[in-house]
């Protein structure tokens, strides 16, 4: 067998810096696009003009693929606007609006579970929309979405992998990089494979955590 | 305190409320009783706006409610409604329940709010229940919960929509004791029901509906001795 992990351990802090990287582009759509898409979920409630945009929101980044999504924005629009972000910069903003649609879709799937009576129970007691939305539906809505918020963000880190198409240097492109430089392709997989797997896993447990805190049974 | 004025409701093609005239005297007990699907739960979802009528006014103290909407949360404040499926809030537990519309709409400090809800939890039975949360608490209890909440406002006017529709004959007696002890303790009450006796027993006036319109509005004692009209001849010979 043909493994041999002597030429990659030089390259192991660099591979590991990746994680950093990954992180911090997965962690930015994590935090923005739960904003977005609790927003725009709050917003469709309204119905009338918000809704179909909204939707129409929706469909574009649910209907075209992530990495058209990355090149459109990254390589397209700059044709067209003259001005070039950073690929940091591409990567967040296009990460936080993709991963804003699925939250929406989550968000209002989480507000129609919670049934009307509460919210006309508190209409008749006088509490005013905004309390309705911040302290009656939010706080159920997520415990009962919990378990699907915390699949997108599982999905989110390992999506973060197409960021190497615009030469962001996470642990994906790191691998390449390691790969050609030493020709092996087996062990900087293995390790980046791990990594991943190590990174989801303490997500999912977290998200575990999280689950019995917003319970109240 | 409360007029509805020629009100009409209309879902789609089906009229649920026709022309509707009535006024709710300060202090008094009204029982709508009458027929499924005369309009009875929608009447009484029309005076706190609920349900908004297709036409007509909804005054409450001489405050047009549709035409003011700033008013409505306002007016809201001082009418308690209690449901037929409780509408508790499921992530709050009993007293929070109750202390919540204290603190958010009555600006009360936690303290004061948890008090009151206390008391008012004490008051109907219920003072060994504070923190259990909804979903362990039975029909009965859950109900008693839904009806401190609404009485911690301190409203001038209670609606109550079938409030014990959902629950065995048991919890029934047990909630309609707690609604009969708020007789004449100077609120209106308003009581869509079912239970014929406890409407007899506790209303000062029967509202009578049938078909959308209300046929009559009758002291009680007459009411269930003479009703004024042949339907409600009918329908309580079918009662009994």
């Amino acid at each position: 067998m043909n493994i041999n992990f002597s030429p990659i351990i030089e390259y192991l802090p660099y591979l590991l810096g990746g994680i950093l990287v990954t992180l911090q582009v997965a962690l930015a759509a994590a935090l923005f696009g739960s904003l977005i898409g609790l927003f725009m979920s709050l917003a469709s409630r309204k119905g009338g003009w918000v809704k179909t945009l909204v939707k129409s929101f929706v469909d574009f980044f649910r209907g075209t693929p992530l990495l058209f999504q990355l090149a459109m924005f990254h390589f397209g629009l700059p044709q067209l606007t003259g001005w070039v972000p950073t690929p940091y910069i591409s990567a967040m903003i296009v990460f936080s609006l993709n991963s804003g649609a699925y939250m929406s879709e989550v968000l209002r799937a989480g507000i129609e579970s919670i049934d009307k009576g509460q919210i006309e129970a508190a209409h008749a007691l006088g509490v005013s929309n905004k309390d309705i939305s911040f302290s009656i539906i939010i706080p159920q809505a997520l415990k009962n979405v919990l378990p699907a918020i915390m699949n997108e963000f599982i999905t989110l880190v390992k999506e973060t992998s197409v960021v190497s198409l615009i030469s962001l240097q996470d642990i994906m492109r790191r691998y390449s990089i390691v790969s050609a430089a030493t020709y092996r392709f087996f062990e900087p997989l293995l390790i980046i494979g791990i990594i991943y797997l190590v990174l989801n896993i303490l997500l999912s447990n977290l998200g575990k955590i999280l689950e019995r805190k917003l319970s109240y049974d | 305190m409360i007029k509805l004025e020629n009100i009409s409701k209309k879902f789609g093609d089906v009229t649920v409320l026709s022309n509707v005239n009535i006024e709710f005297l300060p202090e008094k007990t009204y029982a709508i009783i009458g027929s499924s699907g005369a309009g009875k739960s929608t009447l009484l979802r029309c005076i706190n706006l609920l349900e908004k009528p297709t036409e007509g006014k909804v005054l409450v103290d001489g405050v047009d409610l549709i035409k003011e909407k700033t008013q409505l949360t306002k007016i809201r404040e001082r009418i308690g409604m209690v449901f037929q499926s409780f509408n508790l809030f499921a992530h709050m537990r009993a007293i929070d329940n109750v202390a919540f519309a204290l603190i958010k709409v009555k600006k009360m400090s936690k303290a004061d709010a948890h008090a009151e809800a206390e008391l008012q939890l004490n008051n109907v039975g219920l003072g060994h229940r504070l923190n259990n949360y909804p979903h362990q608490l039975s029909g009965g209890e859950k109900q008693r919960v839904a009806i401190a909440r609404a009485l911690a406002m301190h409203p001038q006017a209670m609606l109550f929509d079938e409030p014990t529709s959902a629950l065995d004959p048991e919890m029934t007696q047990e909630v309609l004791k707690v609604i009969q002890k708020l007789n004449h303790v100077g609120m209106t009450n308003i009581i869509v029901t079912h239970e014929i006796k406890f409407a007899q027993e506790v209303a000062d006036f029967i509202v009578y509906m049938n078909n959308a319109e209300i046929l009559e509005v009758t002291e009680t004692k007459t009411f269930f001795e003479n009703p004024k009209t042949q339907r409600a001849k009918e329908f309580l010979s079918n009662m009994i």
